[in-house]
């Protein structure tokens, strides 16, 4: 191995670990806030560049109206005044859609505004009832839905592969392109983001402490139903925005958001499910690893990256100590 | 009425004119092993696995490659895939029983997508995605199972067969103890239930099972390749469980029928409707499990249980397992704190606390809230482990012990809220007490060969319902009791379980003043028995009517000990309860 193929593998194992980074602090996020483990993060993620492909060639993809659909079941669970937020957001949503075809810059919003309604709606229409259900009944709900959003996928996109036009074209050296340097730039804007947001604002702070406790946020006035809705919120911008930037490096198709968002799972788990930085160091090694497996073994990369968590759960078992109550 | 689960071998007969629905037959018997697989794991441990058609996988090629590469018989194929999957159970189980509950189904996911790719890739092993063909038939006394019909016979007898060992394991000391692991592992823990080891024998199983079907699965198509041993298939198979309803074994079995005949529709109707090919079913997979986890999340079962006639089981009618019946010196110390101390973070609950409880009496700790009345229980119970400090049961230390250990050594204890499993019936809950008195393993239980012994326990636990005056309630479900009943069925509980030395959390919350005077009165004959009481409670009614001894605690250090008389006169004391101040 040279310089040139090392900081080839370096560089690209980094911009891989940046997103799976940002998918483990999403499911860090929600699992604290809501117990639920997000399993279909890696289809939010997807049914963001394949919507403004769809958008892009003058076409309503199917993800409008499942977010439609969702969105209608929201307002028809909250009746009253709460269904004014699903109601006034969908017609915003589909108004946006009507304008932005053909047109990138508002496509682009578009296909990330979509992305976050279907998410919260997400929550409030299948989590929200199960409120109090066990963690275990919650991943088996998360798990149904990515097999049902992924199928769905299939359905609105086909089995195609597509590759959007980058935002910035053209490379900065060898192995780094310019669209890679925004998609570092875009992990660590979020990353500060993140950190003023549950630094300094209230609300983030709130969410914080409804994550630590939730009997006690909710006496305190924290309504644990709104951080549900917040943490989905900002777990789906997340992943929309990464989907949209990591699209035109690799090919965005159906099926391809579940590998993501395991990647995400392995680096989650990596910080026990609760360290947001082990969480997103464990996603650069995550990356990094699986830039050198491919290029030693590349059939088999994507197995390999599960083989990390064998230390990873080994350490945590000798750790871990008598019942949980 | 579990043997009638054998009438499903007449369904061959039935359906030998229809060959399709032969074929549809013994889909639905090997996906019913697999959900049952499930039962043992969700429905009775409480834990999942999304690596279920992985286990399948490992038992199908592991015939395929001793049938086929070594030429050896099916038969060898069977021991060769029950072993490697019980050997990749035995990896993932051991990785992950210690660890919280959704380590486990995570790291199930994980495991089975690498698994499905290796087979898809280790070309020269498993033929890649074309897989392997030309699988030799299983053969029974010299006739092939090549037919759809011969093999449903295999397949249906081996299900029932797993449905009667399964009946069984539910209805023992393994079943009960992993009900109470599910629904409360630290109660389950105080009663001698070691959660890791049960739970990951529980895996073992379920992914032996798995193996089985998978085995079954490879002869009866005489044909492997990736695709069936795909998390999708994982998932369908998790879907049939909870969808039929995980917590019994016909809501399994009535998923596996429905969905294997909804798959089949489905695969012939989605395309149609969406006018292409592809995977569509799943789409229906993932909203159906939606639907029933929001609308019946206990599964479809329940609704039609019903309109079933129920069965009682009857009270038991067996001798009591013979218990040691306490004995001993009577004020011998029995067990012994020496200063133990415990900080939460920057708090110090406990600081430095000593005291000893001596056979035939009733000592109480007490003290104002916060006091770390509660923490030195669970320091001595062993639910907790102390920073410093050492303690003695019989003279033999048992400081950082965990809980089942400590209680096979005579110690047994009650909660301060009750941790009782309301789903169960109160007799099953008394009979948990009995788990560190039996010795059936897995296998025995399984084979129905520990019926003798389980009658004995259940027995045992009626005596100690009569004891503290509920065998009336034997039959119903514990969630049925009033908190005085519950705690009267903890103490049962503890009886049942032939502790000498009893750990009382707080017995008197919740108690009207009627049943704290029975309370009172059971406690007292107990002691007269020789049996030894540890009491935590803030009810000073109680307790200074009731102990012999009382140790005060305030900020975590003991500051009076005495009769209840000389704690009452005692000035510390009276300023820790009343803010007196300035006492001295």
């Amino acid at each position: 191995m040279d310089a040139t193929i090392l900081s080839f593998l370096l560089l690209d194992g980094l911009q891989n670990g940046v997103v799976y980074g940002l998918l483990a602090l999403s499911l860090v996020l929600v699992f604290a806030v809501t117990r639920v483990i997000l399993v279909p993060i890696g289809e939010l993620l997807m049914f963001a560049p394949l919507s403004l492909v769809w958008l892009l060639e003058g076409k309503l993809p199917g993800t409008l109206w499942l977010a439609l659909a969702l969105g209608g079941a929201w307002a028809l669970m909250d009746r009253g005044r709460g269904a004014l937020l699903p109601l006034l957001g969908g017609v915003g949503l589909f108004l946006l859609f009507l304008v932005a075809q053909g047109r990138p810059f508002l496509a682009h919003g578009a296909a990330v505004l979509l992305v976050v309604y279907l998410g919260v709606a997400t929550y409030r229409v299948f989590f929200q009832p199960m409120r109090g259900a066990t963690v275990l009944s919650l991943l088996i709900m998360a798990v149904g839905l990515h097999v049902a959003y992924q199928g769905l996928g299939l359905v609105f996109f086909g089995p195609e592969q597509f590759r959007p036009a980058p935002l910035l074209s053209g490379e900065v050296m060898v192995g780094l392109s310019w669209q890679g340097v925004l998609v570092l730039l875009f992990a660590a804007l979020s990353l500060a983001g993140l950190y003023l947001f549950f630094r300094f604002s209230l609300f983030g702070k709130a969410l914080l402490a409804a994550a630590e406790n939730r009997l006690g946020a909710r006496l305190s006035g924290i309504r644990p139903e709104e951080a549900g809705m917040v943490a989905f919120g900002i777990a789906s911008l997340l992943a929309a925005l990464s989907g949209l930037l990591l699209a035109p490096l690799i090919n965005a198709a159906y099926f391809m958001g579940f590998m993501l968002g395991l990647k995400g799972f392995v680096a989650a788990i990596l910080g026990g499910l609760a360290s947001y930085p082990v969480a997103f160091l464990g996603a650069l090694l995550v990356g990094l690893f699986e830039s050198f497996t491919s290029f030693y073994a590349s059939a088999y990369k994507e197995a390999l990256v599960f083989l990390l968590l064998v230390p990873a759960l080994f350490y945590q078992s000798l750790r871990a100590r008598t019942v949980e109550e | 009425m579990r043997y009638l689960w054998f009438l499903l071998l007449l369904l061959p007969w039935v359906l030998s004119p229809f060959p399709y629905y032969l074929t549809l037959l013994n889909f639905f018997a090997l996906s019913a092993m697999v959900a049952l697989s499930l039962y043992v794991l969700t429905g009775l441990a409480g834990m999942t696995s999304f690596a279920q058609a992985a286990f399948m996988g490992m038992g199908a090629y592991a015939t395929a490659l001793v049938t086929l590469k070594l030429g050896l018989s099916p038969w060898l194929g069977l021991l060769a895939g029950l072993g490697s999957a019980f050997l990749l159970a035995l990896l993932l189980g051991g990785l992950t029983v210690r660890l919280k509950g959704h380590f486990l189904p995570l790291s199930t996911i994980a495991w089975q997508v690498a698994l499905y790719i290796l087979a898809g890739n280790l070309v020269g092993l498993t033929g890649g995605h074309t897989g392997l063909t030309d699988l030799p038939p299983l053969g029974l006394f010299g006739i092939p199972l090549d037919t759809g019909l011969r093999y449903a016979f295999l397949t249906l007898f081996l299900l029932a067969l797993l449905i009667l060992a399964l009946y069984n394991l539910r209805h023992s000391r393994i079943g009960r103890a992993l009900l109470a692991l599910r629904g409360d592992a630290l109660a389950a823990a105080s009663f001698g239930v070691d959660p890791a080891a049960l739970r990951l024998k529980a895996f073992l199983l379920s992914g032996t099972i798995a193996g089985l079907a998978g085995f079954l699965y490879a002869h009866f198509l005489r044909f492997v390749n990736p695709t069936p041993f795909s998390l999708e298939a994982s998932i369908k198979y998790l879907v049939m469980a909870v969808a039929g309803g995980v917590g019994s074994i016909p809501g399994v079995l009535l998923g596996a029928a429905f969905f294997t005949g909804l798959e089949d529709w489905l695969k012939d109707l989605l395309p149609l409707f969406l006018g292409r090919q592809g995977n569509y079913e799943t789409i229906g997979y993932g909203l159906i499990l939606a639907l029933i986890l929001i609308l019946a999340p206990k599964g479809l079962w329940p609704l039609v249980e019903r309109y079933l006639p129920s069965r009682d089981p009857g009270l038991p009618q067996g001798e009591p397992l013979s218990l040691r019946s306490p004995d001993g010196p009577r004020g011998e110390v029995v067990l012994e704190a020496r200063g133990l101390q415990k900080s939460f973070g920057g708090l110090l609950a406990v600081a430095g606390v000593s005291f000893s409880l001596k056979r035939g009496e009733i000592l109480a700790l007490i003290g104002p809230n916060g006091a770390g009345k509660s923490t030195t229980f669970n320091l001595v119970a062993g639910a907790l482990l102390p920073d410093r400090g050492q303690v003695y049961l019989f003279g033999q230390e048992i400081t950082g012990l965990p809980p089942h250990r400590i209680h096979a050594l005579g110690l047994g204890r009650t909660f301060q809220h009750p941790h009782l499993f309301p789903e169960l019936t109160v007799l099953e809950n008394a009979a948990l007490g009995t788990h560190s008195r039996t010795r059936a393993g897995f296998f025995q239980a399984l084979l129905g060969l520990s019926r003798k012994e389980e009658e004995q326990a259940l027995a045992t636990a009626y005596r100690a319902l009569v004891r503290v005056g509920l065998e009336s309630l034997a039959l119903e479900k514990a969630e049925r009791l009033s908190v005085g009943q519950q705690r009267l069925l903890e103490i049962a509980r503890v009886l049942a379980s032939g502790a000498e030395v009893l750990l009382l959390d707080e017995p008197g919350a919740g108690l009207r003043a009627q049943e704290k005077r029975e309370l009172a009165s059971l406690l007292r004959s107990l002691v007269r028995e020789g049996y030894t009481v540890l009491i935590v409670d803030h009810d000073m009614d109680l307790i200074m009517g009731l102990a012999d001894r009382v140790v005060v605690m305030n900020y975590g250090e003991k500051i009076a000990e005495g009769s209840p008389k000389e704690v009452q006169r005692n000035p510390l004391v009276r300023a820790a309860y009343l803010g007196e101040e300035e006492v001295a």
